[in-house]
């Protein structure tokens, strides 16, 4: 957290809690994660499906839907509180200062409005433009990211772009009011793999050139080592390490994260066959005491079983891990 | 386009094959028509002429060809119990029918659908729950039963409305209009109430259900996430993707309110074909049931049709596609 | 309306837990289930419960005809319901009259499940032409309302029968329309579980070890398909209750001299100009009760078995 704290963060997430109501009494889904992120970075958020990170997203965006509800802790943008914001002060931050977008291009668009009419009315919705220039702005845009013959293809419906095409019309949408920040959850899962190189690569320029910065909700450590400044891994709702992509990735700290860096394929290694960790993410109404990860944990020993860890700094990130508490390394 | 229309019309053209071979059925094997027609003293003589011009003397086939190009022309024969041409009684109780329904859909869409778009926006509201609970007892309770009460409300007790007729009609050429006279207006509203007020429910939980649903969808949160206001999210693309199954819905409904138009005209004595048809029942008049049978899934087949149709003016995907 | 289909082997374990739990916790649900038994033991037990047997005219007394309720001025304490205009008391024709309706509801259901069970069965199971055959059939029927259905069938069974017997054979006649117009939902449904099942490894062991098919379908395929058969059932039996109200109102069904429900509110519903509500308002509200008792049990019913809507 160290690197960061020089400049003032666009986004500060503190001790954020996110619990769902239900007929068998609250479930904590998101457990008190706290990070920064300053303006223009690229923070990657990976963990297995199910351990917060997509919620983290939607929480920030403030559409988090009942029985689902923040219980706990505060999010800042700009150094204003948002989580508390009324539903129309927040419907006017979204879309406007911060952008997003989903897994599946071809559900993400209404099939029955034209690209350029969902384009225009979001652009109209944020800024006090005439219809001619909002529609000059959108075709603007769908230039920028890479649609040939915008001007003509911006009166066509979302069914007659490709998948990928459609996935780059996604991306002018959430970046069409200038957004300062962009949540992309798993932006590039439900394309091909041909293609979401490209993807990624046209979500890394876009924010580069409109000045914005990126939480990248995804389960692919390789499309966050490839795009992403910062990143934080999450388990059973926890951040259990966060810290630059490249020290993460060479000298993770934390064993789920050694886990996870050894069950990616690399090339060069000489070992024989990939690790995989043993066992399975617990479910929400089963979380274990103490650390949530020590029943799969090869060095879990007797604090693990009964305290939660907390947070220690470690070279420019953060790990919570017992193996750390009390001795900075 | 044109290849999906053709083998819509030939499919069509199929089904009323499949109905005109049951009314025929009906007609030529249940009960005798012969003894049907004629007076109980008729001769064997006039037995063996209307025999002859009706042609039952003739191979199946050939009777059956012959009852096709008959009905294909407008002719259904002889009713057994009035003993005039059923084509021209059907004629006559037309226009009444479809008035009728066509009041009580238009009803139905300008309750139901806003009711239906309320009930899915705020699903916990103490509006919403009445609405629910009534569209549950209104689903339960006979449409019989509901004609009855309004009679005795607005009828006997407060006698505000006619409980029986049409009123005073006015002719315009074969057609007999009711929505010219005030008397005819006053008439139409309790009928149409009752054959609506059911479909208010359906219609009410069907936009219900399929708004839910579509408020559900990533296209909308995606429209939520870019700030869009509630009235666009709603309005401008929630809606629309709610009204394409309903157009369905509704469409095919219009043919089966023709049906339960049968229990309105019975309460309300309204001179229509399923007063007509229901008389026939209790009479076994074969001719009038077969006609009414035909016709009725003419309209069907129309409706059909059409709704398929109109998908194609509405959703873009399909004109692409053909 | 489309039920999913689901694995049935569950059903044993959610009857243990949570089919009873969300009853418990349903007071609707309680509420309908306490209605439909009144009803149902109320007409069961309508030859000893009754005040007076509606069919015996040595009892009636044009004294006491158009009487009101109880609790309305001029009411008479032995007619709880008031009487009709021929001095029958209200309640017991209504006591008789949902003994009828209950009992064309429940013949009419069981026959329209037994037969949509055996079509079912051996569609799904066979498919192929029998298979393409019925589902035709079951197709065109299902394009049609099921009142109009119910009318024609019965109409063409009135016109198959010589005049006089109409009356003697309208029970006969209401349960075969009914049954009739109904089963084709049974049949769908059975046929696309079979279809399913069709494809599970038991029934290919049961196969490999030789049994017949009649025998496969029967003992192995068929515990595996009741569940949303029973929700069918529940709902139909509503359904099959409506139909013959609808048609007895219509005046042809019950005749009467045999009155069910709906033939009480079309005779009662002649009267109404002359003020006498009752005769035909108390057997509506039976009726409606009991319908929508039934309704609310089979939506309890289908939600309880039906894991995807949980």
């Amino acid at each position: 957290m160290t690197a960061q704290s020089k400049t003032s963060p666009l986004l500060s997430v503190r001790d954020l809690s996110i619990c769902f109501d239900t007929r068998h009494g609250p479930l904590r889904a998101v457990d008190g994660i706290t990070f920064d992120l300053a303006p223009g970075e690229i923070l990657g958020m990976v963990g297995e499906s199910g351990a917060g990170k997509s919620l983290t997203g939607t929480a920030i965006t403030g559409l988090l839907e009942r029985p689902g509800r923040i219980d706990r802790g505060e999010i800042r943008f700009e150094g204003q509180r948002i989580d508390n914001l009324p539903a129309e002060a927040m419907r006017r931050l979204r879309g406007r200062k911060i952008g997003a977008i989903f897994q599946d291009p071809l559900t993400s668009l209404n099939p029955l409005m034209t690209v350029g009419q969902q384009l225009i009315q979001t652009i109209r919705t944020h800024m006090n433009l005439s219809r001619e220039a909002a529609r000059r702005r959108a075709i603007e845009f769908l230039g920028e990211v890479g649609i040939p013959a915008p001007d003509a293809r911006i009166d066509q419906y979302p069914h007659q772009f490709s998948g990928g095409m459609r996935q780059r019309v996604v991306i002018a949408l959430a970046l069409c009011a200038e957004p300062s920040l962009v949540i992309a959850d798993e932006p590039t899962t439900a394309l091909d793999v041909s293609i979401q190189a490209q993807i990624l690569d046209l979500l890394k320029r876009m924010c580069r050139e409109h000045g914005a910065a990126v939480i990248l909700v995804t389960h692919d450590m390789g499309v966050i080592a490839e795009t992403a400044d910062r990143v934080a891994v999450m388990y059973s709702g926890r951040v259990v390490e966060i810290g630059p992509v490249e020290k993460v990735v060479r000298a993770p700290h934390h064993p789920y994260t050694k886990g996870l860096m050894q069950s990616i394929p690399r090339i060069g290694s000489n070992a024989e066959r990939l690790t995989q960790i043993d066992g399975a993410m617990p479910r929400l109404t089963a979380l274990p005491t103490g650390c949530a990860f020590h029943p799969r944990c090869p060095k879990a020993f007797d604090a693990c079983r009964s305290t939660k860890p907390v947070a220690v700094p470690v070279e420019g990130g953060a790990v919570a891990c017992h193996l750390y508490q009390g001795e900075p390394v | 386009m044109v290849a999906f229309v053709i083998r819509r019309l030939l499919q069509s053209v199929l089904v009323m094959l499949a109905v005109a071979l049951i009314a025929f059925t009906m007609f030529r094997f249940i009960g005798d028509p012969v003894n049907s027609m004629l007076p109980e003293n008729a001769t064997a003589e006039d037995r063996q002429t209307l025999r002859e011009n009706l042609g039952l003397d003739q191979p199946v086939t050939v009777q059956f060809t012959r009852f096709v190009s008959g009905v294909a022309k407008g002719e259904f024969g002889i009713s057994y119990r009035n003993k005039r041409p059923v084509a021209e009684m059907i004629a006559e109780r037309l226009p009444a029918t479809l008035e009728l329904v066509l009041a009580a859909a238009v009803f139905a869409l300008l309750l139901g659908v806003p009711i239906g778009i309320y009930t899915a926006l705020h699903p916990k509201g103490v509006l919403s729950n009445i609405l629910n609970i009534g569209s549950l007892i209104g689903i339960s309770v006979p449409t019989f039963v509901t004609g009855i009460l309004l009679i005795l409300i607005f009828s006997v007790w407060l006698n505000w409305l006619p409980s029986f007729g049409r009123g005073e009609t006015v002719q315009i050429g074969w057609w007999s209009t009711g929505f010219l006279t005030v008397s005819g207006l006053k008439s139409l509203i309790l009928p149409a109430i009752m054959l609506g007020l059911f479909q208010v429910t359906l219609i009410m939980r069907l936009v219900r259900a399929e708004m839910m649903e579509v408020l559900r969808s990533d296209f909308v949160r995606f429209a939520k996430a870019r700030g869009l206001t509630n009235r666009a999210v709603n309005f401008g693309h929630a809606l629309g993707n709610t009204l394409m199954p309903v157009i369905t819905i509704v469409g095919l409904q219009l043919g089966s309110m023709i049906a339960f138009a049968i229990i309105t005209e019975t309460v309300f004595q309204w001179p229509g074909m399923g007063l007509l048809f229901i008389q026939a029942v209790s009479f076994a008049d074969i001719p009038v049931m077969s006609a009414y049978l035909v016709l009725v899934a003419l309209v069907f087949v129309a409706i059909n049709m059409i709704v398929d149709l109109l998908y194609f003016a509405i959703d873009p995907r399909l004109s692409v596609r053909a | 309306m489309a039920l999913e289909v689901f694995p049935q082997s569950r059903i044993a374990a959610i009857l243990k837990s949570d089919i009873f739990y969300r009853f418990r916790t349903s007071y609707v649900t309680v509420a309908a289930a306490i209605v439909t038994l009144c009803i149902v033991m109320a007409a069961l037990l309508a030859p000893w419960i009754a005040p007076h047997d509606p069919f015996d005219v040595s009892t009636l007394s044009l004294w006491d005809s158009e009487l009101p309720p109880v609790w309305v001025e001029g009411g008479d304490p032995r007619f709880l319901l008031g009487t009709d205009n021929q001095g029958r008391d209200v309640l017991s024709a209504i006591l008789y009259g949902s003994r009828i309706s209950l009992a064309v509801g429940f013949v009419s259901v069981a026959l329209a499940m037994v037969i949509g069970i055996v079509v079912g069965l051996v569609s799904g199971y066979f498919g192929g032409m029998v298979d393409a055959f019925f589902m035709r059939i079951a197709d065109v029927m299902l394009s049609f309302p099921t009142i109009l259905v119910a009318l024609l069938v019965s109409g063409i069974a009135r016109g198959a029968l010589p005049r006089e017997m109409h009356d003697s054979a309208a029970l006969i006649v209401l349960v075969f329309a009914i049954t009739v117009t109904t089963w084709v939902q049974y049949a769908r449904t059975v046929r696309s579980s079979t279809m399913v099942e069709r494809g599970r490894e038991y029934v290919f062991a049961a196969q490999l070890v030789g049994r017949r098919p009649l025998a496969i379908l029967f003992r192995h395929i068929l515990p595996n398909v009741m569940g949303p058969v029973l929700v069918i059932a529940t709902i139909n039996l509503a359904m099959a209750i409506l139909i013959e109200a609808t048609l007895s109102f219509l005046g042809v069904g019950m005749p009467p001299t045999n009155p069910s429900l709906g033939t009480l509110i079309r005779v009662g519903n002649e009267y109404l100009f002359s003020g006498i509500w009752w005769v035909v308002i108390f057997p509506s509200l039976t009726l409606v009760a009991l319908v929508l008792a039934v309704n609310l049990l089979g939506d309890w019913l289908r939600d309880a078995l039906n894991p995807k809507l949980r």
